[in-house]
């Protein structure tokens, strides 16, 4: 791993002995010829978030999508508990657990909140069919967890706020037990009353022991939300900072100059 | 996908008549348009437009474009398009057709009007259709041509292949037993018209209340009785009126006669009996209904309408996307061989151009229906009314004695007008 020293972590298994929650040893992958990801590491305890940051197209959002399936690494391997696995599809990493919320909100925007929460693994009845009653009830019990003023359950998606539809995909996560959460920018599209539901949230989701990869530009957010940071440049890894070390100026010098903090003074 | 404004949505204000009875506004502007065509054709014509016998002669007439319709909403939802449905049709009907009248009969030496020649020639036609179907289907699932390209080079490949095999000519006269899908050749009879009648009502009012039920077992809101009720009493009489009609168009006496001859006996002096539902029209309504469950209540049809509102999310769901297509397209096919053994038995026939222009008019219906060619909207019953729409249109304008190419015209002046409609109705409602 590329920090120097462990710091103990309170709130996070880090430290406790055990493997990771998530390992992702030596990834690269490229795009004809151009090295989008290479050669990178990065890990991720329970109840921790991990920021990865970066400029646009340094490789942050291909990273993170080789751990959700929508695409295949060349080399490097995933672990699991410290267990191997494959990752091939977006299947695969559902049924490790994996939970993906993207950037641009991944909803059938012609569909209702249920059928979005509970696509491709929909409630159906005994005789096969989709039992839209059953899924409708657990989507008003779950979205009265998140987000008790969302009350459109019978309009399409389309209809919904930001704040609405980003409720939507989170619940569809949260749903579904996921123990490895990726956001990809949460809160971009969002306004700030409904970025600080999403705090709240990532809060929430933390304090179950869920680990999140939270992939931002936004240094800010970073450092308010995550425990550690993996900054990336031009399909690199600079480095792996803990947050309570280093500054927002540190942060921004990873990203723009690509250099760790302390590695001029060295 | 489009990122929709943050700014919060206006509530519904206070509820009209129709959002009330939660009734597509669409829908009701559909059968609105049929009305008023028929009542206007009907005082054009001096009463020849809205007789029994027309509007039995409407429906099987239509039969043939609707059935292939409901297939082409899957296809249009899922953002694809299928250009080779007619072609397809002509290449199924002389498959089916060689089959009945050479295949059979004197390559296997089965004979003529062989018992099971009808029911070997349906399989043999529908998995034909089938495998065609789906091979295009994979052509634009896993090798990533355009559904465009695939079915432009299918309506020129099938089209010719229907007329390679059967060296151009009209084939028939098809098995009698075969001419029983066409419509006049086979019909329920009134008793049998009025039980199924009844029991689609029965099936229709069982369906709304069950739902109903679902809702309020977990305490969801449900609309008012009465609204339910009405509901209930405009399907009763549409599905009851239909039977109605069908089965006071009498056979004619001529036929009546000939038919008794044929089983050796002498027909009772003043005996009217009525046709009843044609049984192309019961293969059409099957569909419908199959589909419909398809379509809100499987996880296929769940996930056609999820990949056509954002393909990506639905890949990233874990559908798998290019399997789909592959099915829609099989399916498109079998629809189309269906349609094949509807339109050859009407005709009595395999004729060398049968199906010509299907595809546009199969398409045209599915887009008068409200199916959004920009994906992820549609309905079945919406595409078999924008059938019936058309051939109305098109047999009414017959009957007033409009010129050929006028009826064309008008027909395709008619697709562009209900799809702006269609447009500016959905920009008022604030949907994209």
């Amino acid at each position: 791993m590329m920090q120097a020293e462990e710091t103990q972590n309170t709130n996070s298994g880090r430290g406790s002995g055990k493997p990771p929650l998530v390992e992702m040893n030596d990834i690269s992958i490229s795009f004809g010829g151009i090295k989008a990801v290479d050669h990178v590491s990065v890990d991720l305890y329970p109840g921790e978030v991990v920021g990865l940051l970066g400029h646009n197209g340094a490789g942050k959002s291909t990273l993170i999508k080789v751990l959700s399936g929508a695409y295949q690494m060349d080399s490097g391997e995933i672990r699991i508990d410290g267990e191997k696995v494959e990752i091939n599809n977006p299947r695969d990493a559902r049924a490790n657990n994996i939970e993906t919320i993207y950037q641009t909100l991944a909803l059938a925007d012609n569909l209702d909140a249920s059928s979005n929460l509970f696509l491709g693994r929909e409630m159906v009845t005994p005789m096969g069919l989709v039992n839209d009653a059953a899924m409708e009830a657990e989507c008003r019990k779950i979205m009265g967890q998140l987000n008790p003023n969302f009350q459109k359950f019978n309009d399409p998606v389309s209809a919904l706020s930001g704040g609405q539809r980003q409720s939507v995909a989170i619940a569809r996560a949260v749903y579904f037990n996921a123990r490895i959460l990726i956001m990809d920018e949460p809160t971009a599209a969002l306004g700030p009353h409904e970025t600080q539901m999403v705090a709240e949230l990532i809060q929430k989701l933390k304090a179950q022991g869920i680990g999140i990869f939270l992939i931002d530009h936004d240094v800010h957010a970073v450092m308010e939300l995550c425990d550690r940071a993996s900054v990336m440049k031009n399909g690199q890894l600079v480095g792996t900072v803990d947050i309570p070390d280093v500054t927002d100026d540190d942060l921004l010098s990873m990203i723009i100059l690509g250099k760790k903090p302390g590695e001029k003074t060295e | 996908m489009t990122e929709t404004s943050s700014q919060p949505v206006p509530q519904k204000s206070k509820q009209n008549l129709f959002q009330q009875l939660e009734l597509d506004m669409r829908l009701l502007g559909m059968i609105g348009a049929f009305i008023v065509l028929c009542i206007g054709f009907n005082i054009v014509t001096d009463g020849r437009f809205l007789t029994s016998r027309n509007l039995f002669n409407l429906s099987i007439q239509t039969v043939s474009v609707a059935i292939m319709a409901c297939g082409m909403v899957f296809i249009i939802v899922m953002r694809h398009i299928d250009l080779s449905v007619g072609a397809l049709l002509a290449t199924t009907s002389a498959v089916m057709a060689m089959t009945q009248t050479e295949l059979l009969p004197n390559m296997l030496g089965m004979g003529l009007n062989n018992p099971a020649t009808w029911a070997i020639t349906l399989v043999v036609g529908l998995a034909v259709g089938t495998l065609i179907g789906a091979f295009q289907g994979w052509m634009i699932g896993y090798l990533t041509i355009p559904a465009f390209i695939v079915t432009l080079g299918g309506f020129l490949v099938w089209r010719n292949v229907a007329w390679y095999m059967t060296d151009g000519q009209t084939i028939g006269p098809l098995d009698s037993t075969f001419l029983m899908f066409g419509g006049t050749n086979g019909t329920l009879g009134t008793t049998a018209s009025l039980l199924f009648g009844l029991a689609a009502t029965a099936a229709a009012i069982w369906a709304l209340w069950s739902a109903r039920r679902s809702k309020a077992a977990h305490g969801f809101p449900v609309k008012p009785v009465w609204a339910e009720t009405t509901l209930a009493g405009i399907i009763s009489i549409a599905i009851m009126g239909y039977v109605f009609i069908v089965n006071s168009y009498a056979i004619p006496t001529r036929r009546l006669e000939r038919m008794f001859e044929a089983r050796g006996e002498i027909m009772p002096e003043g005996l009217v009996v009525g046709y009843g539902i044609p049984i192309s029209v019961l293969i059409l309504i099957l569909v419908a209904v199959t589909l419909t469950v398809v379509a809100r209540k499987t996880r296929f049809g769940r996930y056609i309408f999820a990949t056509g509102g954002n393909p990506d999310a639905a890949e990233l769901s874990g559908i798998n996307t290019r399997m789909m297509t592959v099915k829609i397209f099989a399916l498109m096919g079998f629809l189309c061989a269906l349609s094949a053994v509807v339109a050859s038995a009407r005709l009595a026939n395999h004729s060398n151009d049968i199906g010509t222009l299907d595809e546009l008019r199969v398409i045209a219906a599915a887009v008068i229906g409200g199916t959004a060619l920009s994906g992820g909207l549609g309905t079945i019953y919406g595409a078999i009314l924008g059938a019936l729409i058309m051939q109305a249109l098109q047999s009414g304008m017959a009957m007033v004695g409009v010129d050929a190419p006028f009826q064309n015209i008008v027909v395709g002046a008619v697709l562009v007008l209900a799809v702006y409609i269609d447009i500016v109705y959905r920009k008022r409602l604030g949907a994209k």
